[in-house]
């Protein structure tokens, strides 16, 4: 086995899927939440980074359905499916949904991070797939890594270092 | 049609002249603050997609002192002041006179925090007043907010209300530099202004040019 270890970077409002031994990494992770979906024991994780709540709030041209929670999470899992993924053992990590600035605004879209987590959960939920850990709120960006083989995922954030979920 | 194919080169030429007069007042004040020849770059327009802004920015993971503040009004938008961990230490040591100041490790010097803000708040009211009355719209600057962050962290957030309606953004990007470039004590920023969807109308009404020019 002379394989190398790639990282695939997921950008904004974009997803991806890895098998072993290769990583899934977004990085900088603000309202944004990163959502892994993975089966242990096909080795095969995905990743999508989630930037807004819900695809109705689109207004115009055509739908990136990595951007909206509902429409990600339903087109990760089914990819995820089509790659040899048991619906029945797919589980969930997310990290995000932070509140970057403080503001006494009555806008909406400023609490935008807590929507993001819960538009996430609601749409895990409703695909019956568990949630087994999360980092989410707070006021700090987040650099996520997943590793389909371990199923850890590596939280990095500014002031607070590393740690393994 | 798309939100983009709405701009045309003299639509971007607008929004540059939109950033050299904002830019211009802003790097005035810095100069009048730090008693010091500021110089400015050209302004950069560019229509690019989520990540080429990060980019812009340094990567979404480099890590930045940013002074965030919303424009409300006639034309709403997000505006960042953008400067590097390094820039931001030696303006701070340069205004609060603490030469052992550094921004490495929270929790940070309140004084400075403060200090960092206003630097923000000074500059970005002066882009902005600058750009009131050469539009005459109607704009007033929210409370800036700071944050020590990463910049995809950062500059995200600034980019949601656009993310409904397009997934690249118009940014208006102009570069402080001043005099003495080769010296550790340089001071350099980046000012982003993001117009939301729909403002872009109104500002280029406001300056006579028609939408489908």
């Amino acid at each position: 086995m002379n394989d190398t270890v790639q990282i695939v970077k997921v950008g904004i409002a974009d997803m991806n899927i890895v098998t072993t031994p290769n990583l899934i990494r977004t990085s900088g992770l603000g309202s944004c939440v990163g959502v892994v979906v993975y089966d242990q024991a096909k080795e095969l994780a995905g990743l999508a980074h989630v930037m807004l709540p819900d695809s109705s709030l689109a207004k115009s041209g055509i739908l990136n359905i990595a951007k909206y929670a509902d429409t990600a999470v339903k087109e990760l899992v089914s990819r995820m499916i089509d790659l040899g993924a048991r619906s029945y053992s797919m589980k969930a990590k997310i990290a995000g949904g932070a509140q970057m600035f403080q503001f006494t605004s009555s806008n909406d879209m400023m609490r935008i991070g807590p929507r993001n987590v819960e538009a996430v959960k609601r749409e895990l939920a409703m695909l019956k797939i568990s949630l087994v850990a999360e980092d989410v709120g707070g006021s700090s960006g987040r650099t996520i890594e997943f590793d389909p083989k371990t199923c850890l995922l590596n939280i990095r954030t500014v002031n607070k270092g590393v740690r393994d979920l | 049609m798309s939100f983009l194919d709405k701009f045309s080169t003299v639509h971007l030429d607008v929004l540059k002249e939109v950033g050299n007069i904002g830019a211009g007042h802003a790097a005035t004040s810095l100069s009048t603050l730090l008693n010091k020849k500021i110089d400015m770059r050209v302004p950069k327009v560019r229509v690019v997609s989520f990540d080429e802004m990060m980019d812009m920015a340094g990567g979404p993971e480099n890590i930045v002192a940013s002074v965030f503040l919303r424009i409300e009004g006639d034309a709403p938008g997000s505006m960042f002041f953008v400067l590097s961990i390094e820039q931001a230490n030696t303006f701070i040591k340069q205004m609060i006179d603490d030469v052992h100041f550094s921004f490495e490790n929270p929790p940070y010097n309140e004084l400075a925090m403060s200090a960092l803000q206003e630097l923000g708040n000074i500059l970005s009211g002066s882009y902005l007043s600058s750009l009131s009355d050469f539009t005459n719209l109607d704009l007033y600057p929210s409370v800036p907010a700071l944050s020590i962050d990463m910049v995809g962290a950062i500059i995200s957030f600034g980019l949601i209300e656009l993310s409904q309606v397009s997934d690249y953004a118009i940014v208006i990007d102009t570069a402080l530099d001043d005099d003495d470039t080769h010296s550790s004590e340089s001071v350099k920023g980046h000012f982003f202004l993001l117009p939301d969807p729909d403002s872009f109308e109104t500002i280029f009404k406001a300056l006579g040019v028609a939408e489908d020019e």
